[in-house]
């Protein structure tokens, strides 16, 4: 093949890539640019291992005591601060579900409006909104539902919304032919077709609210992060050790459960 | 009885939906009408029970104007008038007695239908109106389990469950292959018949159309080009109106293997 | 016809599923209201309460803002740089857990449940416990970043590894390619868009995530909640909220619009 008939590399692609890379390693050396590097404190390694070695022999007597503020009470606790709060959520969603749904209102504004808000509410971090809510029922696990409950009206409004703005409009058709009222419309013709996926969503923000509520505690808001904090601040590596294999057995044993179900659902 | 008078509708795009109608249909007609994709047969069949709004002009059912009904008198007015859709348009994780139940709800509060509190009686119609399209077996059957025909059939007892009136099919049986097409058909013809019904329908092919209809009327761009009883609906005139004659069911079947073999 | 011949009749379906289902959610409703003292006495008693701090939080106090920003930097520096840790870490495991790039179950069925373990531990944990390592400031902040998105990364990359085209894998095998030429010619060209995707994405959910690890002492904006809202000074803490939301919506606009371009 003689030289002249090969194609040219573009050279838009080439130019392109360059900039890509150069706005790339700027972000690299103005974020290394404001890590510390006086290093590591001296007692790393040594913490460290007392941590390894708290998990590998962790406080099994800690799992259950007669007198409460045992594991099993706290990771009680966390699993009910997390379902009360997900169905609180769940609840208080749908009518921004609803308002969010392209579908469901004439002007399109009103949808935009309702999809703003909840990402408002997605992006206000739930511990900050636990902390506020410390302030106004007080420490303890109430203000961790009210947290978690409000919180994940963000998240499950969007999916629920999706949901409804995936939904046949021929049956809502129908109904209205039949002269149904509005509510009986949504009742017969809407709520069946987004019922499946909405609890299919309620069960994945359950998985993720588990999480969320074993960490309320760090900040007083009740559930297995409060004893699991204080065990860190006096250094009782092997009650660490027992709160954290108790945390990882609860999720993934709810992870199952909750994923079994939701594939037995859609 | 149906009145249309001067009833015209025009999209907010320009496009003229329906021009000038002046069309009677009596208690117990089986009306068919037909026309080319885009004549307006759904804006007639939709602005009857006004799922479609006409611009100008008025519809009279049964003595009363629908185009002048608002909320309670609307709902109590469609109430009367059963439709069936070419989508069928059932709820399809319901199951087929739930479907059907729902043609009731306009007869009831809220709060009551919510709670699926329908009284012995509606169940049942709901029992009578399948029993009367041969599908009662499948009553507790989750919709989307049944066969297009068999979907069809249950949209007709909702209709029938609803004690309608009127019943307005909008191309019944377009998404239906020639076997449910007849069971469907039949269904319809049997209903107008035996309970006097009248029915108003949309089809999309000329023989069918002749075949059960007891009067045709022909739509071209909004109006009405043709009016009269089965005999007069013949090829030759349809020619005339349409410069080619309508398609028929067969048209489509020569045509649709003609593809496939094509392929 | 009216007379329903009784034993023609489907039998309704035993409900008794949906009655205990819907106890069982009662009693988990009730017990878990009971184990968190949840009460709507509570609720309605601190109602007060939440309008006082709202109407403390209005208006935000502009002026802190200067005091912020360099805590804010740090934030998205951390991010950053945890993503970058995660995304570098990810590469091998995704690798190893894919099953069809290693044939053997002894290798990915292993890796992969260590992923399923990573992701079971939340990031501020992971904070907590590295703060306890490497004491306070943005360090454990990073690496708690890093070890939570290696586990995001990883599995929906080896996902998508999974998905791939065979054709290329035969092709390079067939060319008698050694294992590193077998990946970068057959799998990086197919998987390097998502891959890239799912660092952005992971990237947003880091940036959420940094913005509260000061509450652990992992560094960043979240220190400053600890500090304001000890002091109760609520206009400052709507400042840092507002702020944060900011950058967060500014950050996932514009790395939804990345990922929009990459697929």
């Amino acid at each position: 093949m003689s030289s002249a008939t090969r194609p040219i590399k573009p050279k838009k692609k080439i130019y392109k890539r360059w900039v890509i890379y150069i706005v790339l390693a700027l972000i690299y050396v103005w974020a290394l640019s404001g890590v510390p590097v006086e290093g590591f404190k001296e007692t790393a390694g040594q913490i460290s291992k007392a941590i390894l070695s708290g998990i590998f022999s962790p406080d099994w007597d800690y799992v259950y005591l007669p007198e409460g503020e045992d594991l099993l009470r706290g990771l009680l606790d966390t699993l009910a601060i997390a379902i009360l709060g997900t169905f609180i959520s769940a609840f208080l969603c749908i009518p921004f579900a609803f308002w969010a749904a392209n579908n469901m209102s004439r002007i399109k504004a009103n949808a935009g409006i309702g999809k703003f808000f909840l990402s408002f509410v997605r992006t206000f971090p739930e511990l900050v909104m636990a902390l506020l809510f410390i302030k106004v029922v007080g420490p303890g696990s109430f203000a961790g539902v009210l947290a978690l409950g409000l919180h994940s009206i963000g998240m499950l409004g969007k999916l629920f919304s999706e949901e409804v703005e995936n939904i046949d409009l021929g049956p809502s058709e129908a109904l209205k032919a039949t002269g149904a009222r509005p509510l009986q419309i949504l009742w017969f013709a809407v709520f069946p077709q987004v019922l499946p996926g909405f609890i299919s969503y309620t069960l994945y923000r359950f998985e993720i609210n588990l999480r969320s509520a074993s960490v309320l505690g760090i900040i007083g808001a009740g559930g297995i992060g409060t004893p699991l904090i204080f065990a860190m601040q006096s250094r009782d590596w092997s009650r660490v050790g027992i709160i954290l294999l108790g945390i990882i057995v609860m999720v993934t044993i709810v992870d199952i459960i909750s994923g079994y179900l939701r594939k037995k659902i859609v | 009885m149906i009145e249309f008078k001067n009833v015209s509708k025009v999209y907010p795009n320009g496009t003229q939906g329906l021009k000038d109608i002046n069309v009677t249909i009596e208690k117990g007609e089986f009306v068919v009408i037909v026309g080319l994709s885009g004549a307006g047969k759904s804006t007639f069949l939709r602005s009857i029970n006004r799922l479609h709004e006409i611009t100008s002009g008025e519809i009279i059912i049964d003595g009363s104007s629908i185009t002048e009904a608002k909320g309670r008198d609307l709902r109590i007015a469609r109430r009367d008038i059963g439709m069936i859709f070419q989508s069928f348009n059932l709820v399809k994780r319901s199951t087929v007695l739930r479907n059907v139940l729902s043609g009731r709800v306009g007869y009831h509060s809220t709060l009551r239908t919510v709670l699926g509190l329908f009284p012995k009686e509606d169940v049942n119609l709901a029992f009578n109106a399948l029993e009367r399209v041969n599908i009662v077996e499948k009553a507790y059957t989750r919709s989307d389990q049944l066969s297009g025909g068999q979907q069809q059939r249950v949209s007709i007892a909702r209709a029938l469950a609803q004690e309608a009136k009127i019943i307005l099919a909008d191309e019944p049986v377009a998404s239906l292959d020639p076997l449910t097409t007849k069971q469907v058909m039949d269904n319809l013809q049997k209903i107008n018949q035996e309970l006097g019904i009248t029915t108003v329908v949309n089809l999309h092919f000329i023989d069918i159309a002749r075949q059960y209809a007891t009067r045709i009327i022909g739509l071209q761009a909004g109006e009405v080009v043709f009016d009269g009883p089965v005999e007069e609906a013949t090829d030759e005139r349809f020619s005339e109106i349409y410069g080619r004659p309508l398609e028929t069911r067969e048209d489509e079947e020569v045509g649709a293997s003609a593809n496939e073999s094509a392929e | 016809m009216n007379q329903l011949n009784e034993q023609k009749l489907p039998k309704a379906p035993s409900r008794i599923k949906h009655y205990l289902t819907f106890i069982l959610i009662l009693f988990l409703l009730w017990g878990s209201a009971y184990q968190t003292g949840s009460t709507f006495n509570e609720l309605i008693e601190g109602f007060p309460n939440m309008f006082s701090v709202l109407d403390e939080m209005i208006p935000p106090n502009w002026a802190y803002f200067d005091n912020i920003i360099q805590a804010m930097l740090d934030t998205i520096r951390m991010a950053v740089l945890g993503t970058t840790i995660g995304a570098v870490i990810a590469i091998p495991f995704a690798l190893f857990s894919a099953s069809n790039m290693m044939k053997s179950t002894w290798i990915f069925y292993p890796v992969r449940f260590i992923l399923n373990l990573v992701r079971t531990i939340p990031e501020l944990l992971l904070a907590a416990i590295f703060v306890a390592i490497f004491g306070l400031g943005p360090l454990p902040g990073i690496f708690a970043l890093g070890i939570f998105s290696t586990g995001i990364i990883a599995k929906l990359t080896y996902e998508a590894i999974e998905g791939i085209d065979k054709g290329p894998l035969e092709s390079m095998t067939a060319v008698g390619a050694n294992k590193i030429q077998w990946i970068t010619f057959s799998v990086v060209p197919q998987v390097a868009a998502y891959y890239v995707s799912y660092v952005l994405y992971s990237f947003e959910i880091n940036i959420r995530a940094a913005a509260i690890l000061g509450l652990v002492g992992a560094g960043g904006i979240g220190e400053y909640y600890d500090r304001t809202l000890g002091f109760l000074e609520y206009d400052k803490v709507s400042t840092i909220i507002i702020f944060t939301l900011v950058v967060v919506l500014i950050i996932d606009y514009i790395s939804t619009k990345l990922r929009e371009n990459l697929l």
